[in-house]
């Protein structure tokens, strides 16, 4: 087994210094909801569909019921008490027979909602905790029947796991090629979504077959993947993983959704939202607390996204700022219940071919992420930036990448494709590409054993150099008065300022009051007490 | 052997005037290779379908010199053989963009040494389009088609200012922004809404700072690059523009050029 010199003392202020820096965040996070926490907690209570007078036409235009209903009581009521109160306080006082009825009223604009208080409240609690603890339940069940699959069919034969891309904008176009790639070896089936589906404030219903350069994120698609992957896990006699994206402004639903379609991966970074795609970082912070909460209960791996850094940045300069987000992706992770083997912490093949020594500088910041988390199965991430339509020369790079994924212990290996670039991957491309790792996992896959760079050694002053360049920014961040949220309102992390106040999302923010009440969030956290 | 086309002739070797042929080890041998993949299980059928196809492209005598199956109902083949066409350097057109495409690190490097500040953009959906994609594509470090979108490069100071923000509204946070450029995109195109509100937002900006108004950029799917003029803006973008390319505009526009024109 590999082992770097890397200084204990230095690992250890490296990890406070994050929990410093995103202390602010946690706070943030427990003083507020937003308009997707609330439609979470309807959706764990059963509320589904959409209203049939909205969206001219398009199903996946409809508004979801759970944004009308959240709409009305924050017109009627306010979020501040949360939307559990005055949604089950009416249901209990028999406005309406079921939720679902409740929402039809809303529609027809009959519905009123008053926040309520005492005995009335007290009843409206331990209903609304009943009707969630029902979605609860469900992802209860599935995360078992996960594992009595895997137990049956059994994991991957070894790591890292294969993980790679569909992405066709339709479903049903989706299923077999995400099974034909299954057949050729992927573990890890992901369906990227459609383009811009991160900023829309709603989620889509239905089975859908007009994504652009990828398929919508709906419940009854995860369904239906799912589905069609249990039946090739069945053929193959290996669990075949899900994955899908809880990014976005409805981040905490999509994680609801795949904690009850028994998705088993999920894209979801601390900062990917704020900084890529200008989403507010109140927002994404409060939402992505709740998010992890869900992917914690479900047993979902989640994935970050530090890959991002390198592909707008240089790898070698930038390297460090890979580690500072996997230790603050940690760190949050943590906090929000999720455990070691649930952290698929991102980074990625990125440096410049053209460079000398590039190779060794991969192994370099691979070995000192293998390292810092040793329990945490690493996102292994392919060459993008570096891939130019030399489908030739790109085919050796990703041999390289593999060869580095393998050489470094890392846990889920993303594909790379030599037409990265070039188009969205053929069926030929994708072969051609497990061919690539195939051949470099049964040539060398177990070469780590035999692979230990010298103490002093290049390798080893490489990963000591980016680890203390990690803890220089991870103080700078800590010494803001706010932390995190204060350090990337002022640009310290990456290329872009995000003021606390800007971005996408913010006035779907909400301060709680003191008889605020989320039944979701007290169900999943009596989960994570009695654990710890 | 490269040398033996070269001897006794001027300029490119090898060739009969302007006409050539792909070049394998030999002089006008004519060698390609290709690969594809053909919805048919492996085996001599298959290879001879592969051969056919490459005789139909041109490839004579063709050799398969690789081929296996992908999943059950597909092959894939390597093709190597030469190729009867014959290419005329004389009838080869290129088209010329009125503007360079530029890599991220040319753009900062322009926008560094030749305005020696930041340039400054803003952008907008105006009216009541709330269809953000296309200013997001272009704007947001994400970007769009693997292209880092505007934000990404150091040298222009981007804002983003999202959707639904009215004309005059637009006219003073450019003023008070100096902005260099302004860029619009609509997507609505209800009752020719795109075509209205930009020529309102043209006449608003002309009205308020006259010639020395920002640069006016618009673009949305529904759009013909054509009507920039007739619609009063500078420069107008249709369906699939990447943020290279906008980036690369606003360069052209914006920056003096090295030499004096």
């Amino acid at each position: 087994m590999n082992t770097l010199t890397l200084d204990p003392m230095l690992v250890a202020r490296a990890r406070e210094l994050a929990a410093l820096a995103a202390q602010p965040v946690v706070d943030l996070a427990r003083r507020h909801t937003t308009v997707s926490v609330e439609r979470a907690v309807l959706r764990l209570a059963g509320l589904t569909g959409t209203d049939p007078v909205t969206g001219e036409g398009r199903l996946e235009d409809r508004v979801p019921w759970a944004n009308r209903v959240v709409d009305a009581v924050r017109d009627q009521v306010g979020l501040a008490s949360g939307v559990a109160l005055p949604v089950w306080h009416a249901l209990a006082s028999g406005a309406a027979p079921s939720l679902q009825a409740l929402a039809e009223q809303v529609g027809a604009g009959t519905a009123r909602f008053e926040v309520p208080t005492g005995t009335d409240a007290e009843r409206a609690r331990d209903a609304a905790h009943a009707a969630v603890g029902g979605g609860i339940a469900r992802i209860d069940a599935n995360r078992r029947r996960r594992e009595e699959l895997v137990a049956l069919h059994g994991n991957p034969r070894r790591r890292p796991w294969i993980y790679l891309i569909v992405a066709t904008g339709d479903i049903h176009e989706d299923i077999p090629q995400a099974q034909a790639a299954a057949r050729a070896g992927a573990d890890v089936i992901a369906v990227i979504r459609s383009t811009g589906q991160s900023l829309l404030d709603y989620v889509p219903e239905g089975a859908t077959r007009t994504g652009y350069a990828g398929t919508y994120a709906t419940q009854e698609n995860f369904r239906l993947m799912r589905a069609a992957l249990d039946d090739v896990s069945a053929e193959l006699g290996r669990y075949v993983r899900l994955t899908n994206y809880a990014s976005g402004l409805c981040m905490p639903e999509i994680a609801v959704l795949a904690g009850l379609e028994r998705l088993d991966m999920m894209l979801n970074d601390a900062m990917y939202g704020i900084l890529f795609r200008d989403i507010n970082p109140r927002r994404t912070f409060v939402d992505q607390r709740f998010s992890r909460m869900v992917h914690a209960r479900a047993g979902i791996i989640i994935n970050t996204g530090e890959d991002n850094y390198l592909t707008t940045a240089d790898a070698v300069d930038e390297a460090h700022t890979v580690t500072v987000s996997q230790l603050l992706n940690e760190t949050l992770a943590h906090e929000a219940g999720l455990e070691d083997w649930q952290l698929g912490l991102g980074h990625a093949f990125e440096i410049d071919p053209e460079r000398e020594e590039s190779f060794r500088l991969e192994l370099a910041h691979a070995l000192l992420a293998r390292e810092l988390f040793p329990d945490a199965p690493l996102k292994w991430m392919p060459p993008t930036k570096h891939m130019t339509g030399d489908v030739f020369r790109g085919y050796l790079l990703d041999g390289f990448f593999n060869l580095a994924g393998a050489l470094t212990g890392q846990g889920i290996l993303l594909v790379g494709m030599m037409t990265e670039a070039v188009v969205t991957p053929w069926l030929s491309d994708r072969d051609l590409a497990l061919r690539n790792v195939r051949y470099v996992l049964d040539a060398a896959g177990n070469l780590a054993e035999d692979f230990a760079p010298p103490p002093g050694g290049f390798i080893d002053r490489r990963a000591d150099t980016v680890l203390r360049e990690a803890v220089d920014l991870l103080g700078r961040i800590a010494e803001h008065p706010d932390g995190l949220i204060q350090a990337i309102a002022d640009g310290t992390f990456g290329i872009t300022r995000r003021p606390a106040d800007g971005g996408k999302g913010l006035d779907g923010v909400v301060e709680l009051a003191a008889d605020a009440y989320n039944p979701a969030l007290e169900l999943l956290s009596t989960k994570e007490t009695a654990r710890a | 052997m490269p040398e033996h086309g070269r001897s006794g002739h001027e300029g490119r070797p090898g060739t009969i005037g302007s006409i050539i042929r792909p070049y394998g080890d030999t002089t006008g041998d004519g060698m390609v290779q290709t690969s594809f993949t053909l919805p048919v299980p492996a085996g001599p059928k298959a290879e001879g379908a592969a051969l056919q196809l490459a005789n139909k492209m041109g490839i004579e005598p063709a050799m398969v010199v690789h081929s296996h199956a992908i999943d059950s109902g597909y092959t894939f083949f390597v093709v190597y053989g030469s190729v009867q066409h014959l290419v005329d350097l004389d009838a080869v057109v290129v088209e010329e963009r009125a503007y360079p495409l530029l890599s991220s690190s040319e753009i900062n490097g322009a926008i560094r040494s030749r305005l020696g500040r930041k340039l400054v953009v803003l952008g907008a959906c105006i009216g009541t389009d709330a269809h953000t994609v296309g200013i997001d594509a272009i704007l947001n470090v994400k970007g769009f088609a693997g292209e880092k979108g505007l934000e990404y490069l150091r040298e222009m100071a981007v804002t983003n200012l999202g959707a639904q923000v009215t004309v005059p509204d637009l006219v003073s946070r450019a003023r008070a922004a100096r902005a260099d450029a302004v860029l619009v995109s609509q997507v609505v195109t209800q009752k020719d809404a795109h075509l209205r509100n930009t020529r309102e937002l043209a006449a608003a900006f002309r009205e308020a700072m006259g010639t020395a108004r920002p640069l006016l950029v618009v673009g949305g799917p529904r759009f013909d690059p054509a009507m920039a003029a007739d619609l009063g803006v500078d420069k107008v973008f249709g369906r699939g523009t990447t943020p290279g390319e906008v980036a690369s505009y606003l360069v052209h526009a914006l920056i003096p050029s090295e030499e004096p024109a």
